[in-house]
């Protein structure tokens, strides 16, 4: 009991983490329709510039700061660069070119950062585990989830009480009504790469917390799609939830099925879930379908 | 009509779609500061398009306009963006209902207000609103998606004035509504136009009730104006009231009046 208590807070807190890259990556597809096969080395980026910072001496939550602004740069920067010019070209050659992208970020950080593992030091969370109840959870683990969560606060108030979120969320639905209002959609676009960059960049930072950082953490863009197609592609509640039911999972395979195989269950499991749920539901929980009305 | 009164001028333009189908051409259209000008004609006439190509959304069709020039309020608006030709005062009210569907009534209608900063502005903006359609205060807090048609329609043309228009094009307002919602929303249009000022120039089908709001009115088939003149007089021309207004003299034998009426019809077109 302990042990399914154990994976599911871990799977939880690693889960907030994802939520946030999803929300990001919701985001950009949702306000543009560029399905974006860059996230995972735009995590990367994020990860690496905090850490640069944090070397540097600066304390952690001013290099997270710091890493928050270089990511809103970069995230302006790559769509003004990249995806400006492409605004109603057809759906593949955009996705070509966020692959693209995605091997000319992770060629930029191996060339910048090299490929060994780095880890913060030292180390910003203490390696004393904090108990819950009957539950063991790692301090890097609960400060990771608590920073997800307010971030992820921040960002759905930001949509629903602000101006600029109000219009992102109006482009999203229709572009040329919204337009027709004088919302610009380039300011939509360009915000969308900011944001998602943004909390790509958090969520690297905290996942390289966890597990020291190297290449491999950019494969956390890939354990985005599992959980937005789970959420609904285009569904901000849709990917937090994902995000969350992906670590549950992930942690809760890992804990009981390792043993049986050779391991590495917990990096197959969300593909073979995601295979499995788009049999089913292939709109996700809370994708749009379109409404109509009865 | 003189040339300082006009808000909207309209010289001689040519429209293309993907640089090749062109598909308005030669069109003039002035409307009067304060006024209401109607543009009718058939499916597929390019009315539409000629709304887009003012409030600049054609460029996001792939149209453009290639000849001849659009003047607001005296300055040339046919090279400027959709957002730019917004911020000066002219909001298009695009046909069919298009709400924000996943937003609250409310929050279409901020997203109107969106160039303004939040405050003070808004909250006026929305009474004002409200006044007009209290419909809309009862369903505020509605998604927009699931209201009714008529309630669409109202958001929608609260959403453009929400923007404290100058001008607003409005494109079929009346399109799938029951007769008693259509008059509703039209008098709701006039009283718009004479208690805000607003200028109007309405896209309809329904050419009597469009020449019951509006005083002036132009005709287009197949991307030009083949007449324009003031509504009274186009009420009594035997030709609209053929082919628009769908009244025909009693008495005369059908047959005849068939074989005439595509002849006529022809005539007029080329």
């Amino acid at each position: 009991m302990e042990l399914f208590l154990m994976a599911i807070t871990t799977g939880v807190m690693v889960g907030s983490i994802y939520a946030l890259v999803a929300l990001g990556w919701v985001l950009i597809y949702k306000c543009s329709g560029v399905l974006n096969l860059a996230m995972g080395e735009m995590t990367l980026i994020g990860a690496y510039v905090s850490l640069s910072f944090y070397s540097m001496g600066i304390p952690f939550l001013l290099a997270l700061l710091f890493s928050l602004i270089i990511g809103l740069i970069l995230g302006i920067l790559t769509e003004r660069i990249f995806l400006d010019k492409l605004i109603g070209k057809p759906v593949l050659t955009v996705i070509m070119v966020t692959v693209g992208l995605s091997f000319f970020f992770k060629g930029m950080v191996e060339l910048i950062w090299g490929t060994d593992t780095r880890v913060f030091t030292p180390p910003v969370f203490s390696i004393e585990p904090i108990h819950i109840g009957p539950v063991i959870v790692g301090q890097a683990y609960l400060w990771s989830f608590v920073a997800a969560i307010i971030l992820l606060i921040v960002f759905v108030c930001f949509f629903k009480y602000t101006r600029w979120g109000l219009a992102m969320q109006a482009t999203a639905d229709d572009e040329m009504a919204a337009l027709s209002l004088g919302v610009s959609a380039r300011f939509v676009y360009a915000a969308s790469w900011a944001i998602a960059f943004m909390a790509a960049g958090v969520g690297g930072t905290l996942l390289g917390n966890i597990n020291g950082l190297n290449i491999s953490v950019g494969y956390l863009g890939l354990l985005v799609l599992p959980a937005v197609v789970l959420g609904g592609l285009n569904s901000i509640p849709g990917a937090i939830v994902g995000g969350i039911a992906i670590g549950i999972l992930q942690n809760l395979c890992g804990t009981y099925l390792d043993k049986y195989f050779l391991g590495g269950v917990k990096e197959v499991a969300p593909f073979v879930f995601m295979v499995i749920f788009l049999l089913f539901k292939p709109h996700g929980l809370w994708g749009w379908e379109r409404i109509e009305r009865v | 009509m003189s040339n300082e009164k006009m808000i909207l001028k309209i010289n001689n333009i040519e429209v293309k779609y993907h640089e090749v189908i062109l598909v308005i051409k030669g069109v003039s259209i002035e409307v009067p500061k304060g006024g209401i000008v109607t543009l009718l004609g058939a499916n597929g006439a390019g009315k539409s398009t000629i709304l887009k190509a003012i409030s600049g959304l054609l460029r996001h069709e792939d149209g453009e306009v290639t000849d001849g020039s659009i003047e607001f309020m005296g300055r040339r608006i046919d090279k400027l963006g959709a957002e730019k030709i917004a911020k000066m005062g002219i909001v298009q009210v695009i046909e069919g209902r298009r709400v924000f569907e996943h937003l609250t009534v409310e929050e279409n209608l901020k997203v109107g207000a969106h160039m303004k900063k939040y405050g003070r502005s808004v909250k006026d903006g929305l009474e004002m609103v409200y006044n007009y359609f209290p419909r809309l205060k009862e369903k505020r807090s509605e998604i927009a998606g699931f209201i009714s048609g008529g309630e669409q329609q109202m958001t929608v043309v609260g959403r453009a004035l929400m923007t404290s228009p100058e001008m607003i094009l409005l494109d079929e307002p009346s399109m799938g509504l029951a007769p008693l919602l259509i008059h509703e929303i039209f008098n709701i249009i006039t009283k718009l136009n004479q208690e805000e000022n607003i200028s109007i120039l309405l896209v309809e089908q329904n050419a009597k009730l469009a020449l019951n709001v509006a005083p002036y009115a132009y005709v287009m088939e197949n991307g030009r104006i083949v007449m324009d003149d003031t509504a009274e007089k186009l009420r009594e021309n035997p030709d609209i009231k053929d082919f628009y207004l769908g009244i025909t003299d009693i008495g005369r034998r059908k047959s005849f009046r068939d074989v005439k009426h595509y002849k006529r019809r022809k005539r007029w077109l080329t």
